[in-house]
């Protein structure tokens, strides 16, 4: 039997907060796959919504790419908003 | 209120369909349906022990759900003979759960609604349960029916086998019968499958004549208890 393909699980732990990645599982099919999430993820009320996507879909960076992807962010502290005077009394920024 | 004997035969549905479902971990298709068929299976025990705890209250003699699912031999058994029947397939064990499901689900629904609270309790919380292995049932059975021709054959043959034991589950409640039928139907048609015809009508269960595969599913799970008695871990 070929092996069922892989899906990756997304699973929204309440409303308004994002939907995250919890790991991933095999399924003949979307709604399949949808119902296993629902039992291998959310058993212990974990969360009220759940996405599942192909993992053949999701295109990812490379490891061996690291070095120019996310290094030359490294020393670009400009790009980090440090420099702003805070006004006191601000307490959400 | 219930009688000892309804809710005594109503608890040993649950729970010897328990006890096939678990006997599938480590050995469905894959790890994933391993998981889902044993959370259908817990389903099933946890709705068997509040049903078998209610039906030693009623009886009033001093038995407890550990007393009624591990000191009871195959003939005091109270379930229809439906739950107890091998699984030589997985299509076998679809086509139970799809019909048992379906059933139980609509029971479930009745009895949440009746007059007996107690047992009006338990039915509401397993009634979203069963509607829960219901919809797994019926997605297998649809990929199985309208899947590869081998599936199909076997999935009609699995369907053709067990349909004769719907009657003795049918014949508790037949205010039942066109809804449960609907559904079933449903789930037939579209998975591509035939109903089969109505002939042979094996009963009994509710009366303790069982198959043997009974006496074969009780000694696996009561030899425990039967060896070391109040076993706790």
């Amino acid at each position: 039997m070929p092996e069922w393909p892989l899906w990756e699980v997304f699973v929204r732990p309440r409303r308004g907060l994002s939907h995250t990645h919890v790991g991933s599982l095999h399924a003949p099919d979307a709604a399949l796959a949808l119902r296993n999430a629902r039992d291998l993820f959310t058993r212990r009320q974990e969360g009220v919504s759940i996405w599942v996507v192909p993992a053949a879909a999701i295109t990812a960076s490379s490891p061996d790419e690291k070095d120019s992807f996310f290094d030359p962010a490294a020393d670009k502290v400009y790009r980090h908003p440090t420099f702003y005077e805070v006004p006191d009394g601000v307490q959400h920024l | 209120m219930s009688g000892f004997g309804f809710v005594l035969g109503l608890g040993d549905d649950a729970l010897v369909a328990a006890q096939r479902l678990a006997q599938w971990c480590a050995r469905a298709p894959e790890l994933e349906e391993d998981v889902a068929l044993a959370n259908i299976a817990l389903d099933q025990l946890g709705a068997a022990r509040l049903l078998l705890g209610y039906a030693g209250e009623l009886e009033g003699e001093g038995r407890d759900e550990d007393a009624l699912a591990y000191l009871r031999t195959d003939r005091e058994y109270r379930n229809v003979l439906l739950v107890e029947l091998p699984d030589r397939d997985f299509a076998v064990l679809m086509a139970k759960l799809l019909f048992l499901s379906a059933w139980q689900r609509l029971r479930y629904e009745d009895l949440a609604a009746g007059d007996d609270e107690r047992l009006a309790g338990i039915a509401a919380k397993a009634v979203k349960e069963s509607a829960y292995h219901l919809d797994h049932s019926a997605l297998w059975t649809v990929r199985l029916g309208d899947g590869t021709d081998e599936s199909h054959a076997r999935m009609q043959r699995a369907v053709d086998e067990v349909w004769p034991y719907t009657h003795e589950l049918l014949a508790e409640a037949p205010h039942l019968r066109a809804n449960w039928l609907s559904t079933v139907d449903g789930v037939l048609a579209e998975a591509t499958l035939r109903r089969p015809d109505d002939g042979w009508r094996p009963g009994g269960g509710r009366d303790g004549r069982h198959t043997e595969a009974l006496s074969y599913l009780l000694a696996e799970m009561q030899v425990l208890h039967r060896a070391y008695p109040g076993a706790r871990w």
